[in-house]
């Protein structure tokens, strides 16, 4: 399926919800409105045209992998994005760098190694699925290129990461 | 120590505030605010200088004052509240400061000399024991003055405390900040108040890791200028500078030797973090440890015979001690899990480091000989401690909201103090060694 036909999809699913929760009025605590306060509006109907290429499959795979804290351990989502990666790049083999991250917390020398770790847990990976190791340069940031700049849970949860490009 | 210095905790927050004045303002960064300091500082006067015959347009004796106030262990009493104004030793009435309330009275008085400098005498005296207890001359020219002043604050505190003053001493630090919607990263240098504040380097790129050599003239640090790091060293005079390393991987952490001879760094060019040691005269690398683990931060001890570094080898960062000779490891730190960024204190005994409680991470000092650790600071962002040449205060990184300054905190925890920037990021502090 191509991301359009996703988002769709999605959007129709949403509106099935929409208007089901709408049709639900029974139970003990329902609510008889006035009708001076129902108002009703139109919608219009919508199509769109589209033209230009078809975004392959390559450029829709996620780029970046999130970690754990203190971890370089990769995720099962990232595993299966990865191994689409591998699949593309022994197809069509080009240079790629791996770039890591860590979040903020703790020394600083500690964390661009800890960056360098997660970026070859995913050089090793996309490695044993066959890609060429000399293909991918492994460069870590540590924490001195944060992705998004506060002090949280949240934050430091998208800090932690390997982008691949 | 040859001194310990009598700080207690002070319950109350705020001692002093004291913004130090600049006198090439387009440049300064960095205010100072004393956060805590000492509940029973000694009291001192520095009444104004005295300029006869020569033209003197700073105000020497102020900068004295808040040298010595910054420090957390003086007082200093107000001039709006003095009863006289002495500038030599036949001007001073000691019962005028007895009132006061000050144990010590700074006179301070600029001659020209013969050769159209500018000297300054000043004296101490005890306002108790009602004599001078010292007086000493510096001789500079016009542009110097600031110098003299943070000189004249050394002498005064190591007269009175027996511990040389690190007033002249300076602070290497990066500065990073969004101009433009994209990151700019500087390398600044300026005196320990955050006065004269210059740019080493600007880049578009990320600046790590400064790190002084051991007679203060040059400059470490890891730039990310090619895509990838690698260390430089970079001249202060002159601003030259030469890349030293350019291997695959990590080039990270560098670390000036004792002697200066030798620079002590971690590489990944083998697979992963090892601690290396360069020949900076032959460009000569050895490798001096072999672990799959991280091995990062190598730290001199004194002696120039041991380092010690930050490893996870054993499954948490934790602080190990290198012999350079046999290439033994020995573990160091026991409590807690995480240590890390270890800083050794000249006197070779106390070790600033980063440690971890709960989900706080601290600044601490470890006692290396009773294994005592002290946390000296109880805020949860606290990074890069670097320590004084005096070993009685230390630097360090943390954060205000969301932004990263620079604070200090005296290695018994009495006293405290921030810089905050006043534009976005400071961070890594590296304390220079004391002025050759």
């Amino acid at each position: 399926m191509t991301q359009s036909t996703n988002k769709l999809a999605l959007l129709a699913l949403l509106g099935a919800a929409f208007l089901s929760g709408c049709a639900t009025t029974g139970g003990s605590q329902s609510t008889t409105l006035d009708t001076d306060t129902v108002r009703t509006g139109q919608v219009a109907e919508s199509s769109l045209e589209q033209s230009g290429t078809t975004m392959d499959e390559y450029n829709q795979l996620d780029t970046v992998f999130y970690f754990d804290f203190d971890k370089a351990i990769l995720r099962a989502e990232s595993r299966t994005a990865l191994a689409a990666h591998a699949a593309q790049l022994v197809e069509s083999p080009r240079a790629i760098r791996l770039f890591g991250h860590a979040d903020e917390r703790g020394s600083r020398e500690y964390n661009i190694a800890l960056g360098e770790r997660r970026a070859n847990s995913v050089k090793e990976f996309l490695v044993m699925q066959g890609v060429a190791g000399n293909l991918i340069e492994v460069i870590s940031y540590g924490e001195e290129r944060p992705a998004v700049f506060a002090s949280n849970e949240e934050s430091w949860g998208l800090n932690r990461r390997v982008e691949l490009k | 120590m040859k001194y310990k210095l009598s700080i207690k905790r002070l319950a109350s927050s705020l001692l002093l505030f004291a913004v130090i004045s600049n006198s090439a303002p387009s440049l300064a960064e960095l205010t100072i605010k004393v956060t805590q300091g000492s509940d029973q500082p000694t009291v001192i006067a520095v009444a104004p200088f005295v300029a006869r015959g020569v033209s003197v347009d700073t105000d020497v004796a102020a900068i004295v004052e808040n040298d010595l106030a910054r420090s957390g262990i003086f007082s200093a009493i107000p001039r709006t509240d003095m009863l006289s104004l002495p500038s030599s030793k036949a001007d001073v009435y000691y019962r005028d400061w007895r009132l006061l309330g000050a144990d010590y009275l700074v006179t301070g008085e600029f001659n020209e000399t013969a050769s159209g400098r500018v000297q300054l005498n000043f004296s101490l005296f005890s306002v108790l024991g009602q004599r001078e207890l010292w007086s000493h001359q510096v001789t500079g020219s016009t542009t110097q003055l600031r110098d003299m002043a943070h000189l004249a604050s050394d002498k005064i505190y190591q007269q009175i405390t027996g511990l040389r003053g690190i007033f002249s001493t300076r602070v290497a630090y990066v500065n990073a900040y969004m101009e433009q919607g994209s990151m700019l990263y500087r390398l600044l240098i300026a005196d320990i108040d955050g006065a004269r504040e210059r740019l080493l380097l600007e880049s578009a790129q990320p600046i790590m890791s400064p790190a002084w050599s051991s007679d203060g003239r040059e400059i470490a640090y890891v730039s990310f200028e090619t895509g990838r790091p690698a260390i430089f060293r970079q001249n202060l005079a002159t601003a030259e500078r030469q890349q030293l390393t350019n291997f695959a991987g990590l080039n990270s952490a560098p670390s000036w030797s004792p002697d200066g001879s030798k620079m002590a760094l971690a590489l990944s060019k083998d697979g992963n973090p090892e601690i290396y040691l360069l020949d900076l005269n032959s460009r000569k690398l050895t490798r001096l440890t072999r672990h799959f683990a991280i091995d990062t931060e190598p730290a001199w001890a004194p002696d120039g015979k041991h380092l010690l570094f930050t490893s996870d080898r054993g499954g948490t960062p934790q602080i190990y001690r290198l012999d350079i000779a046999d290439k033994s490891v020995e573990r160091i730190t026991w409590q807690g899990t995480y240590n890390a960024r270890p800083s050794l204190a000249p006197d070779g005994r106390t070790l600033a480091l980063i440690h971890r409680r709960d989900t706080q991470y601290r600044i601490a000092a470890l006692d290396l000989v009773t294994e005592r650790i002290i946390e000296l600071t109880d805020t949860a962002l606290d990074e890069s401690p670097t320590v004084a040449p005096n070993g009685a205060m230390l630097m360090y990184a943390t954060k205000q909201g969301d932004n990263g300054v620079l604070a200090a905190v005296s290695l018994d925890a009495g006293v405290k103090y921030l810089l905050p920037a006043r534009r976005g990021d400071v961070r890594e502090p590296a304390w220079s060694p004391f002025p050759r």
